[in-house]
C-alpha cells in the first residue's frame, strides 16, 4: 500500500510525542541520580545538573558497612536479597511447574480440568486475602524476616503461572514426536526429558523472565514478612525510604535506576515474546 | 489461543488408552504434578482456609486466643462501614478511569505502531520500557515528579509559562487521586498495547484494501473494520485490568500512603490498614475475603471470554 506524505509525516511525529512521553519520566529518574542534593531541593528545578555526581552508585556499590541506618548499603543488600529471592524462586517454579505444566498439556487423567482450575484459581487469589494467616505460620515456623520464607511464598505465585504457561507451550509442539520416541522405546521421562524439554527451551526461557519479573515485583508480602535487611527486597526498601520526607530523592532514585536494571534487560531481551507469554499465561498484567 | 484449547480439547487421543492403559498414564501425571501441588497448596491452603476462620470471628489481636464466634457479622459490617463506601467509590473510580484512558490510549499507540513507521523495531521497544519499571519504583518516581516543593510538574508548568504557582498535586484527595491514576495509566497502557497490538497483527490488510475501494474512509474503516475485529482482545484485556485495578495497592502504598484524608483509599488498601494498622483481623478477613469473591466473579468473565475461543491475534 502506498502512503500520502502528510500521513506518513503525521504518524511519525505521534510516534516522536510517544517517545517523549515514554521517556521524560524516565530521564527524570536518571538525571536525579546524578544530581547534587542542593540540584534537587532548589528553589527552581534543575533540568541538568551542572556538576553530575556518581556518589550515590559509589555509596550503593562501596559503601561497608551493612544494616543500621546507611541507606545506601541497605539498597545493595536489597538488591542482592532480590536477586536470590527471585532467582530461586524461578528456578523451583520453573523446574516443578515445567513437570506438572505436561501433565496438563498431553496425559489424560480424572480431575484434570478441576486441578488445573485449582492452580489458576491460586494464582488469582489477591495476596491481601492470604497474608494476616501466612504471617503467624512463618512466625511459627521461625521464617519471618528469612529469604527462605519469602521464597516459599513467591513460589506458591510463580509455579501456578509457570505450570499454566508451560502447559500451553507443549500444547504448541507436535505430539508425534513423543511418539516416535516411545515406539524406539524410551519410557514416559526419557521422552519428557530427552526429547520434549530441548524442544521446550524458548518456552521455558520466557516463562522464566516471566517468572522472575513477578517475583521481581512483588511487594505486600515483602512488606509484611521482612523487616531487616536480612531479607528486605528491594521494592521494600525504596519503599520505605520514600516514606521519609527528609530523604534525598537522588539516593532513592539511583536505587530505582539499579532495581529497574534486571527487569529492562530481561524485558528488552525477551521483547518478541512478551505478548505471547502475557497472553497465554497470565490472568495477571 | 490455548486457554481454550487447554480444557476443551482433552489431552489426547484416545488410542493410547487401549495400549500403556489409564491407569499409568494417570500415575504419571501424579508424579509430574505431585512437586507443583506441594510447592503450592502446602504454602496456600492452611491461610485460604484459615483466613476464612479468621472472618467469623472477631479477632482483635494477633495474639493467639479465644476470640468471640461472630459468624457473618463481619460480612454484614463491611455494608454498614460508612467509610467502606468512600473506599469502594474511590476503588471504582480507580478501575474505570485507569482501564478506560489504559484502553483508548492502549488502541491509538497500537494503532501507530502497526503504522508503517521507519524503523518500527525502535518504537516497539519503547513501549516495553514503562512495563518493565517496577511498580514500587514507577510509584516513587511520579511521587517525585508531583513534588509540590522541587518537583519537576512544577517545574515544566512554569519554564512553559502555563503556570506559576506552586501545586500540591498529592495535597488535595481528589487531585491526588486522579494524579495517581496518571501514573498508574502510564506504566500499564503498555500492556494493553501489546494485547491490541497482537490482535491488529491478525487482522489482513486485504481487508482495508478492499473496505478502501468500497468508497471507506479510514475512521470508517477503522469503526467497522478494525474494532469489531479487535472485540475480542479487548474483552480480554478490559477483563485483566479491571482485575488489577481492582485490586491496586502497591501504587497507593508508595505514592500517597491512602491520604489525604483517606481520598486514595482502595479496597485493598482499606483491607491492609484494618488488619495492620486497626488489629481487626477478623474484619479484614472478611474484607479480603469480598475481594477474592469479586476477583473470581470477573475472573470467571475472563475464562467465558476464552472459551469463546476467537481471541484475535492470540495464539
Amino acid at each position: 500500500m502506498r502512503h500520502s506524505r502528510n500521513y506518513m509525516i503525521a504518524i511519525h511525529v505521534a510516534a516522536v510525542v510517544m517517545a517523549v512521553v515514554i521517556l521524560l519520566p524516565f530521564a527524570w529518574l536518571i538525571i536525579s541520580s546524578v544530581s547534587p542534593a542542593t540540584d534537587l531541593v532548589s528553589s527552581h528545578v534543575h533540568w541538568w545538573p551542572a556538576h553530575p555526581t556518581m556518589s550515590r552508585y559509589n555509596a550503593i556499590f562501596a559503601s561497608s558497612s551493612g544494616g543500621g541506618e546507611n541507606v545506601a548499603a541497605n539498597f545493595r543488600l536489597a538488591m542482592i536479597n532480590s536477586l536470590i529471592v527471585a532467582g530461586v524462586t524461578t528456578a523451583i517454579s520453573l523446574v516443578v511447574g515445567g513437570l506438572g505444566g505436561y501433565a496438563f498439556a498431553r496425559l489424560r487423567f480424572r480431575l484434570r480440568r478441576t486441578s488445573l482450575f485449582a492452580f489458576l484459581a491460586v494464582y488469582m487469589l489477591p495476596p491481601i486475602a492470604l497474608v494476616i494467616p501466612l504471617y503467624l505460620a512463618l512466625a511459627n515456623l521461625h521464617l519471618l524476616d528469612s529469604k527462605t520464607g519469602l521464597i516459599l511464598t513467591y513460589c506458591s505465585i510463580v509455579t501456578p503461572f509457570c505450570l499454566w504457561t508451560m502447559s500451553n507451550y507443549y500444547l504448541s509442539l507436535p505430539a508425534d514426536l513423543e511418539d516416535a520416541a516411545r515406539v524406539d522405546g524410551c519410557s514416559r521421562l526419557g521422552a519428557l526429558v530427552r526429547i520434549i524439554l530441548p524442544l521446550a527451551r524458548p518456552g521455558l526461557l520466557t516463562t522464566g523472565m516471566f517468572g522472575f519479573l513477578l517475583a521481581w515485583d512483588e511487594f505486600l508480602y515483602a512488606l509484611i514478612f521482612t523487616s531487616t535487611s536480612n531479607a528486605k527486597t528491594i521494592p521494600v526498601a525504596i519503599a520505605e525510604f520514600t516514606g521519609k520526607y527528609s530523604s534525598d530523592f537522588g539516593l532513592i532514585a539511583a536505587g530505582g535506576v539499579l532495581a529497574t536494571v534486571p527487569p529492562l534487560v530481561l524485558a528488552l531481551i525477551f521483547q518478541r515474546y512478551i505478548v505471547g507469554g502475557l497472553t497465554s499465561g497470565a490472568v495477571k498484567g | 489461543m490455548s486457554v481454550a484449547r487447554a480444557e476443551t480439547k482433552p489431552a489426547r487421543t484416545p488410542r493410547r488408552r487401549g495400549r500403556s492403559g489409564g491407569k499409568g498414564e494417570a500415575r504419571f501425571a501424579f508424579l509430574l504434578l505431585l512437586p507443583a501441588a506441594l510447592v503450592v497448596f502446602g504454602v496456600v491452603l492452611y491461610p485460604v482456609t484459615r483466613t476464612f476462620v479468621i472472618s467469623l470471628f472477631n479477632v482483635d489481636s494477633p495474639l493467639p486466643g479465644s476470640y468471640p464466634f461472630v459468624g457473618l457479622d463481619n460480612y454484614t459490617r463491611v455494608f454498614h462501614d460508612p467509610s467502606f463506601y468512600g473506599v469502594l467509590g474511590n476503588t471504582l473510580y480507580f478501575t474505570l478511569v485507569s482501564t478506560g484512558a489504559e484502553l483508548v490510549l492502549g488502541i491509538a499507540v497500537a494503532l501507530l505502531l502497526n503504522a508503517p513507521l521507519r524503523a518500527r523495531w525502535f518504537w516497539r521497544s519503547l513501549v516495553v520500557l514503562p512495563w518493565a519499571l517496577p511498580t514500587i519504583v514507577n510509584g516513587a518516581l511520579w511521587r517525585w515528579i508531583y513534588n509540590g516543593q522541587y518537583g519537576a510538574l512544577n517545574g515544566l508548568l512554569a519554564a512553559l509559562h502555563i503556570s506559576s504557582t506552586p501545586q500540591q498535586w498529592l495535597g488535595s484527595p481528589f487531585l491526588a487521586l486522579n494524579m495517581v491514576i496518571i501514573a498508574d495509566v502510564w506504566k500499564n497502557t503498555s500492556i494493553v498495547v501489546f494485547f491490541i497490538l497482537a490482535g491488529l497483527q491478525t487482522i489482513s490488510p486485504d481487508l482495508y484494501e478492499s473496505a478502501r475501494i468500497d468508497g471507506a474512509n479510514a475512521w470508517a474503516a477503522f469503526r467497522r473494520l478494525t474494532l469489531p475485529l479487535l472485540a475480542p482482545s479487548i474483552a480480554v484485556v478490559l477483563v485483566l485490568r479491571t482485575i488489577e485495578a481492582f485490586k491496586v495497592f502497591d501504587i497507593i502504598y508508595v505514592m500517597t500512603g491512602g491520604g489525604p484524608a483517606s481520598g486514595t483509599q482502595t479496597v485493598a488498601f482499606y483491607t491492609y490498614l484494618q488488619a495492620f494498622s486497626n488489629q481487626l483481623f477478623g474484619y479484614g478477613a472478611a474484607l479480603a475475603y469480598l475481594i477474592v469473591l469479586t476477583v473470581f466473579a470477573l475472573a470467571m468473565v475472563y475464562l467465558r471470554i476464552l472459551r469463546q475461543g476467537q481471541m484475535a491475534g492470540v495464539e
